[in-house]
Formats: structure tokens, C-alpha cells, sequence
């Protein structure tokens, strides 16, 4: 997919894992210090925090791992590589 | 920051906190940043149709399967879970698996070789353009409507579960769907499938694992049902956790139907038409960089498609199970539109099922994400179906019928207009549908006439050389004809489903397995009926279309784990594995 695009679909789902996974955390944190006054069914597990923090980890491995610049020297390489095949085959 | 708990008693389902209301906007800021970034890189017709043919097959894969994973989709079969029990189950298992599995080994290779841009485009190679002209033009008219039809869904669940006004549900979901299409084509319309594929799977996962822990497992969640359900009276009470076991006769399950119903008519017909000839999925696959890559594709999307049930069947079981009402009774669920035309009874419709369980188990947040999970089916759903439309219309009727010579700028040009032009008369229907609901029922009804017809002509293009021109046209319009027929005759004398669906109590769904396998076959035989007597094309005329006339290219050189077939294996053993765990 990326081969004309510096902008990779893994990126984008990362950033938004990272933010939604930010967000919920944060709620779910925030949930902690405050308990709401009607408490959602198993309340007491809190998975806003635990899921929160799953999805913020995954979205800033898939961020890091596809950001720009790296995703970018990635695509460079391939290329590289496809054509020194190339010339081997010819 | 306020909770955001189930609220029976009021008239909308959840009530949305401020960082739900975040989420939202955020989801809805980077579908839009997608589609001005890609603008740049849609400047031909291939990019702009087909995603540049330069998908990996993972891409790919879960593109094809989230153009099927729609919200109307999720919450529908959520609901016939609750409704039917697991027998829901076979519209992903039996009713996906084996036909994803097909249209990667045996038919993906057609698609590819031949290079077309759409299924039509296949039926103008294989048949000429009258079996084209018939395909597209229907297609074309279908799609756009379907698209219409999920604005509107998309808005009458918003305001059931949000109570949000539908002019802007309407608004806003065209608005984005319509800029984001038309700056990125084909793979703008992809990135965000893939989206909203982690988007559902991040905001529908939850539901499950919070529910078995409420149930006590599995089998704690299969005595609560039966509890629940022997204590309604009801007659199928012990058969709404059994795959198969019950499919014996049409009376012992609570669908009418057996297993000839469930196996040939969906797992054989329906399944086959709708995965391996409805250009909508199949568009996705077509974009795969190479020929590994489209064969991969499917099975790699059949693979997330066996665990959808996970999200959807599972959560309408827990709701069977676990759902209560403000004083504790067993909360029942009744038919959605007896629910939603009379809002003041504070029922709740078979389809609220999932969106019930959701406000049940997740806060704050997990909400919204929830929320944005299903406005991204929703909107994705769309977007499939314009992209799908546009790229039909441009290559299919103005580039065969009112324009031969269109140059690739003007088809790219063609392309948005097209995008804009469906989307608007999605947004008529939808209005058309919110004055006459029944609307709906008819426009769903017309799109299933063409899908089983269509997979017997293509099948048969495929893997029989003497097939002709005139088989191929007239085996598709007497098929799609039969099909209309049936419906027809049902409508109008109820009496008949008797003789579609050989059983007078079978449900809707029955029916329409039953009427899919006849109209099939019916077109199966006139293809070959008229093909007998009418001249074939010659062997080199099919070069690249049909097995035997063709030779199939060089996977490339890989190891075994990398090859379609291996991963074909792993697939068919797991899907067989899953079937007789839930027998």
C-alpha cells in the first residue's frame, strides 16, 4: 500500500490507538479518584484503566514503528533492494 | 466528569460524556486528514479506482473484511443472536469461510490475470457487454441505494441510542464520507476500513470478556440462557447454544430451518454470490500488489472473519443471559419496530442488543470509543458503496456506453463527480426511507436478487470453456428474474413459502436462503441449456478467463508458510475445529 504513500495506514491506526488509549486511561484514572454515582456492571475491574493502557501501548509501538521518517528510509531500502534484484535477473 | 450508564428509563439508550464526545470528533478530524493526505496520491485512474494495485495482503484482507463489517451488520447479527441463539454463528462460519476460501484459490487468479476493474468488467470479457450492460446498470442502481439505506439506519440508531437529530446524523456522516471518497478514492475509502477495523475490534472487544466474567464462562452463560429462556416458556429453549445439533428438521430450532437450508442455500449460494461476485468486497482484493498478495488476501480475511462472532453472536447471547431491567426482571427485547415506533413503552428492539451491553459494561470513554466503533462501521459501510458505484459507473457504463474514448484524467474526473452524484442520491433515499421505512426491506430485497445469479454466471465463465455469450446473459436474466419472481410471490400469497422454503413456518431468513439456491440453479440450468446450442468463443479468445484456457502465472518463489495454500489448510482445520467444539 505504501509504495506511493510516506503516509502508512499502520500509522494511522497507531495514532489512534495512542489517543483514544490516552483518553480512556486518563477517564478511567480519573474514575478512580472520583467514582461516579452510577457505576457501569463490574465496575470494580476498572477496564478503562487496564484496556485504556492496552491500546495506548499498542497505538505507541505502531506510532514509533511507522512514524514518517523511519517508515519513509524503509520504502527507500525496498526500492533499492527491488532494483539490485532487478539488475541481478538482467 | 459524569458517568454514562445504561438509562432505561429514559428514551435514549447511553447518555455521552464530554471525552466520549472527544472521541468522536477525533475520529471524525483524522477520516477527513486522511482524505485531503491522500488526495496527492490519487491522481490516476488506477490510483484513484484501484489504490494503485499496490496493497499488501494484509491491507487488503482487512479491507475486505471491514467492507462487509458494517454497523448495521454488527448490531443486525448482535440481534439475531438474541433472536436465533448461536445459529446466527453460520452467517460468519459456514457462510463465509468456505466461500473466502474459494475466491482466493480458485477464482482470484481470474480476477487478477484478466486485470478489469470490476466484476462486470470480468462479464464483458468472459460474456460481452449485454451480461455486462445487466450486471453493472443493476449493481450501479443497488449500491448507491444501499448506501442510502445505511445513512438512514445510521441515523435512526443514533437517535435511538444517542437521540441525536437525524438531519444531522444524515449531514454529517454524507459530508465526511463524500470529502474523504472523493479527495482519496478506492484508498482513502481502504485506510479507513482498516480503521474502523481496529476501531471495532478496540470498542467491541470488551463486551465479551466483561460478559463471561459476569456469566461465569461459557458454560455458566449456556445455564443462564436456559434458565432464562425455559422460564419464558419458550420452545427451543435448550437449542439456542447448538450449531448444528439441532438442524435436523425445520421445528427444532427456533429459525425454521435444516441443514439443507443452512448448507446449500447459505453456505453454497448466498455466501458464494456475496463473497466471490459482489464487486464491493471483491474491489478490495483486486488491489493487491501481486497475485500472492490477492490470494493471500481472503484468507487472511477469513481468518478475522472466524473470530467476528466474538464481538457480535457472543454479546447477543450474554444479553439472553445477563440483561435485566431497573427492578431486576429478565429484560426482554421485542421486534425493532415495535420498539422504535413507540418509543413511550421504553422497549427495547432486538438490534439494541449490543449497544444495550455496551453502556452495560464500559464508562466513560470506553463509551465513545464504543460509539465512534459503530459511526465508523456505519460510515465505512458507505463509503464502500460509493467507491464501489463510482468505479462501476465510470468503467462499466461511461466508459463502455457513453464515452468509449475516455482518457484517464477525464474517467478520474468522471470518478469524483460520481462520488458526489451517489452520495447524493444516497441522502435522497435515506430522506425517501425515513418517510416510507418500508423502503428499506424493498431496497435490501432488490440487492439480494442479482448476488446468487450472478455467482452461477461467473462460476460458470470461470470453469466451463463452453459457455457462451448467450448463456451468459440469458442464464443471469432468468435467474435474476426467478428470484424477483419468488419474492413477488410470496408478498403476495404468504402461503407460498411453503413451497420456496418447504416448510410454511420458515423465518425470513430461511426464506431467503431457499429462494437464493433456486434462483441459482435456475440460471445455472439456462446457462448451460443455452450454451449447448449456441457457438463457443474459441480457446484463444478465453486465454486468461477460464481454467483451461488459461495458464495460471508463477506464485513467485516462497517457502511453504508464505504460500495461499498452506494458510488455506491452517483455515479450513480451524473453521472445522470451531464447528464441532459448538456442535
Amino acid at each position: 500500500m505504501e509504495s506511493k504513500n510516506v503516509l502508512s495506514i499502520w500509522l494511522v491506526v497507531g495514532i489512534s490507538l495512542l489517543v483514544n488509549g490516552a483518553l480512556i486511561l486518563g477517564a478511567g484514572l480519573y474514575e478512580l479518584v472520583r467514582p461516579p454515582e452510577v457505576k457501569v456492571v463490574l465496575y470494580e475491574y476498572h477496564a478503562s484503566i487496564w484496556w485504556g493502557a492496552i491500546l495506548f501501548i499498542l497505538g505507541a509501538i505502531y506510532t514509533i514503528r511507522f512514524a514518517p521518517g523511519r517508515h519513509r528510509r524503509e520504502l527507500a531500502a525496498e526500492a533499492a533492494a527491488a532494483a539490485t534484484t532487478e539488475t541481478q535477473a538482467g | 466528569m459524569n458517568p454514562s450508564p445504561i438509562l432505561l428509563s429514559t428514551q435514549t439508550l447511553v447518555h455521552l460524556s464530554f471525552i466520549d464526545l472527544v472521541i468522536i470528533v477525533f475520529y471524525f478530524a483524522l477520516v477527513l486528514a486522511i482524505g485531503f493526505i491522500l488526495k496527492r496520491s490519487s491522481g490516476t485512474s488506477e490510483d484513484f479506482f484501484l489504490a494503485g494495485r499496490e496493497m499488501t495482503a494484509w491491507v487488503a484482507g482487512l479491507a475486505f473484511l471491514s467492507a462487509n463489517l458494517g454497523s448495521l451488520e454488527l448490531m443486525g447479527w448482535a440481534g439475531n443472536a438474541y433472536k436465533y441463539g448461536i445459529l446466527a454463528a453460520h452467517w460468519y462460519w459456514i457462510g463465509a469461510i468456505p466461500a473466502m476460501l474459494f475466491l482466493a484459490l480458485v477464482m482470484m487468479p481470474f480476477y487478477y490475470i484478466c486485470k478489469t476493474h470490476s466484476v462486470p468488467g470480468y462479464l464483458k470479457l468472459r460474456y460481452g457487454p449485454g451480461a455486462q450492460t445487466l450486471s453493472s446498470i443493476s449493481f450501479a442502481f443497488m449500491t448507491v441505494l444501499m448506501s442510502g439505506v445505511n445513512m438512514y439506519a445510521m441515523a435512526v440508531v443514533m437517535k435511538v441510542v444517542l437521540g441525536w437529530n437525524m438531519h444531522t446524523s444524515i449531514w454529517i456522516s454524507s459530508i465526511t464520507v463524500l470529502l474523504y471518497v472523493a479527495l482519496g478514492g478506492l484508498r482513502s475509502a481502504i485506510f479507513n476500513e482498516v480503521l474502523q477495523f481496529f476501531l471495532i475490534w478496540a470498542g467491541a472487544l470488551l463486551i465479551p470478556i466483561m460478559g463471561l466474567i459476569e456469566a461465569g464462562g461459557w458454560n455458566g452463560l449456556k445455564a443462564r440462557i436456559l434458565e432464562n429462556l425455559q422460564g419464558l416458556g419458550n420452545a427451543h429453549a435448550g437449542t439456542f447454544t447448538h450449531l448444528w445439533s439441532t438442524l435436523g428438521s425445520f421445528d427444532q430450532n427456533p429459525m425454521g430451518i435444516n441443514w439443507v437450508g443452512i448448507v446449500f442455500g447459505l453456505g453454497a449460494i448466498i455466501s458464494m454470490g456475496y463473497w466471490t461476485t459482489d464487486f464491493l468486497v471483491v474491489q478490495r482484493v483486486m488491489a493487491a500488489k501481486d497475485l500472492r498478495s490477492a490470494k493471500l488476501a481472503p484468507i487472511i480475511g477469513a481468518n478475522f472473519k472466524m473470530m467476528v462472532p466474538f464481538i457480535v453472536i457472543l454479546p447477543g447471547l450474554l444479553g439472553l443471559g445477563l440483561l435485566r431491567d431497573g427492578s431486576g426482571h429478565l429484560l426482554q427485547l421485542v421486534s425493532n419496530d415495535v420498539a422504535w415506533k413507540s418509543p413511550a413503552l421504553g422497549l427495547h428492539g432486538y438490534d439494541e442488543v449490543l449497544p444495550l451491553m455496551l453502556a452495560r459494561y464500559c464508562g466513560s470513554g470506553l463509551l465513545g470509543l464504543g460509539i465512534t466503533a459503530l459511526i465508523a462501521g456505519f460510515m465505512s459501510g458507505m463509503a464502500g458503496n460509493v467507491s464501489a458505484f463510482t468505479t462501476v459507473w465510470t468503467y462499466d457504463i461511461y466508459g463502455t456506453m457513453i464515452n468509449k474514448k475516455a482518457t484517464d484524467g477525464q474517467k478520474v474526473k468522471v470518478g469524483r463527480w460520481c462520488t458526489v452524484w451517489g452520495v447524493i442520491i444516497s441522502i435522497i433515499t435515506a430522506y425517501i426511507c425515513r418517510e416510507a421505512s418500508s423502503i428499506m426491506d424493498y431496497v435490501q430485497a432488490l440487492f439480494s436478487f442479482f448476488i446468487a445469479p450472478l455467482f452461477g454466471t461467473v462460476l460458470l465463465g470461470m470453469l466451463w470453456k463452453r459457455a457462451t455469450k448467450a448463456g451468459g446473459f440469458w442464464g443471469l436474466f432468468a435467474g435474476t428474474m426467478s428470484s424477483i419472481g419468488m419474492w413477488a410471490w410470496v408478498k403476495f400469497d404468504p402461503g407460498a413459502v411453503r413451497y420456496i422454503a418447504l416448510n410454511a413456518a420458515a423465518q425470513d431468513q430461511a426464506q431467503n436462503m431457499f429462494r437464493a439456491l433456486w434462483c441459482c440453479l435456475i440460471g445455472v440450468i439456462v446457462l448451460v441449456a443455452v450454451s449447448l446450442v449456441t457457438k463457443p468463443k474459441e480457446d484463444s479468445e478465453l486465454e486468461g478467463l477460464v481454467y483451461g484456457a488459461t495458464k495460471i502465472p508463477s506464485e513467485g518463489k516462497a517457502a511453504f508458510y508464505q504460500r495461499p495454500l498452506f494458510w488455506a489448510g491452517v483455515t479450513t482445520l480451524i473453521f472445522i475445529v470451531i464447528n464441532v467444539y459448538f456442535w
